[in-house]
């Protein structure tokens, strides 16, 4: 098992926590999970249009990760995202790379 | 569902070679309190003896020998608590409450906690307890110049042992505190001849204790609470989120009067301080994508958020690429209600991670 499979190997990703006592989720009811599944894809959208990619949910079961020129990848939750989309692309995915943060900041203009 | 405070604690000792994980857990398994521990050690060599020096050799005690856990026998780590965990259900060996694991002084303590919190089997009957590591005093300061894992071992844990206190003169000190502190700035410490050792405390109250003890979350701030970021001054973020103050390790500047060059300089901790509630499917996002390209880097996060809709704080803790579920905690400790997030990173740019979370936020 490599490191990272503190994530990956994880059924449960630490954003999708499942309900249980003192752990935070927002995932209560199915029509709370599914607006949270629209608001996970419009806000990753955000960012992955700056890589040419787009995310769409999959029957509220999985996320369909696909470029501009239809190249697809299944995604099982956010964990998955950034492995995904960087396999896609062929580069790497930094939060940190000043040229998506100039773009972002943008937007907020 | 799992029921967490069904499952068993697994608490890891580290610290570099020779700095007294062996003395502590044997003086730590005297208190009756940690009658019902099993134990397991990991020696790096080809005769073990730390085993013998705890002076109780039983079937709740397992040595895996001949490699380190974090490279070479991890899938050994898996085994053994299987093992355990199996011959406990048959009643084959005394019944434990809980785990205590001693790696060796050359682990790195991440994967360790990665093979408990996520192996398929394991994460069903076992939780991660807290991180306990030791600190030579008359040794520390080199060691975390010299030696990469010795400043990541302080940096992951959650409670801080500074042994042979004794041995040090009063210098050696005034220079391996702060350098401790610049790598951990919140983690509760101890001097280990001189202060009373409480093993609950030491062991126990750890992150899933966090939604009942407010103000355990409240004291991995302390530090920072403390009017330190007026010291350091803050930066406005851009989010529209109101200000996000920053803050540097605490002991920057004096550790760094050391005199020891090295890769472990890398290593400082800072803040981020955000007054507005927190998007949680944005942060999320951030959070996610942060860690995929730069886990290796971040050897703790943890922060009280306050979360669009929510009551009450969300603690998060995460050590490099594993970040434990986020737990709601019962209530705010204070009037402050600002969400606080402290790194403790290696090499990573402060401002740069301020700028980046600012812009991935909405408005």
């Amino acid at each position: 098992m490599c490191a990272l499979c503190g994530v990956l190997g994880s059924a449960d990703h630490w954003t999708d926590a499942v309900a249980r006592p003192g752990v935070f989720s927002r995932n209560s009811d199915a029509a709370e999970r599914r607006r949270e599944r629209m608001r996970r894809v419009q806000s990753a959208n955000r960012v992955l249009s700056f890589y040419g990619l787009k995310l769409r949910d999959w029957q509220g079961s999985a996320f369909v990760l696909s470029t501009v020129t239809g190249k697809t990848e299944i995604v099982d939750h956010l964990a998955h995202l950034w492995v995904a989309a960087e396999k896609l692309i062929g580069r790497a995915c930094d939060p940190l790379d000043p040229a998506l943060i100039a773009e972002l900041e943008a937007k907020h203009d | 569902m799992t029921d967490t405070s069904a499952l068993t604690p697994v608490n890891l000792i580290t610290g570099f070679l020779g700095s007294g994980k062996t003395t502590l857990l044997q003086r730590l398994l005297r208190d009756p309190a940690l009658a019902d521990t099993a134990v397991l050690i990991n020696e790096f060599g080809d005769v073990g003896l730390d085993h013998h020096l705890l002076e109780r050799i039983d079937e709740t005690m397992v040595l895996l020998q001949s490699g380190c856990l974090c490279c070479t026998i991890r899938g050994e780590l898996s085994s053994a608590i299987k093992n355990l965990h199996s011959k406990r259900e048959g009643g084959r060996i005394p019944f434990f409450r809980r785990l205590a694991i001693e790696s060796t002084g050359l682990a790195d303590p991440f994967p360790i906690l990665s093979t408990v919190h996520a192996d398929p089997v394991l994460k069903h009957h076992f939780r991660l307890g807290n991180v306990i590591a030791t600190v030579d005093a008359v040794n520390g300061e080199a060691q975390i110049a010299r030696q990469q894992e010795s400043a990541r071992q302080i940096a992951i844990a959650d409670r801080l042992v500074v042994t042979k206190t004794d041995l040090a003169d009063a210098d050696m000190l005034e220079r391996l505190i702060p350098r401790i502190r610049q790598l951990n700035p919140s983690a509760p410490l101890w001097h280990a001849p001189r202060d009373p050792l409480d093993a609950e405390h030491l062991l126990s109250q750890g992150v899933f204790e966090l939604s009942e003890r407010s103000e355990m979350a409240q004291h991995w701030f302390a530090s920072e609470l403390k009017g330190r970021w007026q010291q350091d001054g803050f930066t406005h973020g851009s989010s529209g989120l109101g200000p996000i103050k920053s803050l540097r390790g605490a002991d920057d500047q004096r550790a760094s009067g050391s005199g020891l060059t090295c890769h472990a300089d890398n290593i400082h901790a800072f803040s981020l301080v955000f007054d507005k509630p927190l998007d949680w499917t944005t942060f999320g996002i951030w959070l996610t994508m942060l860690l995929n390209r730069h886990g290796n880097s971040i050897l703790r996060v943890k922060g009280i958020l306050n979360v669009e809709g929510s009551p009450t704080p969300v603690a998060v803790h995460g050590v490099q690429h594993l970040v434990h579920p986020p737990v709601h905690m019962a209530a705010w400790s204070d009037e402050d209600r600002r969400s606080r997030i402290v790194f403790i990173v290696d090499g990573l740019d402060r401002a740069l991670v301020e700028r980046s979370l600012a812009a991935f936020l909405p408005r």
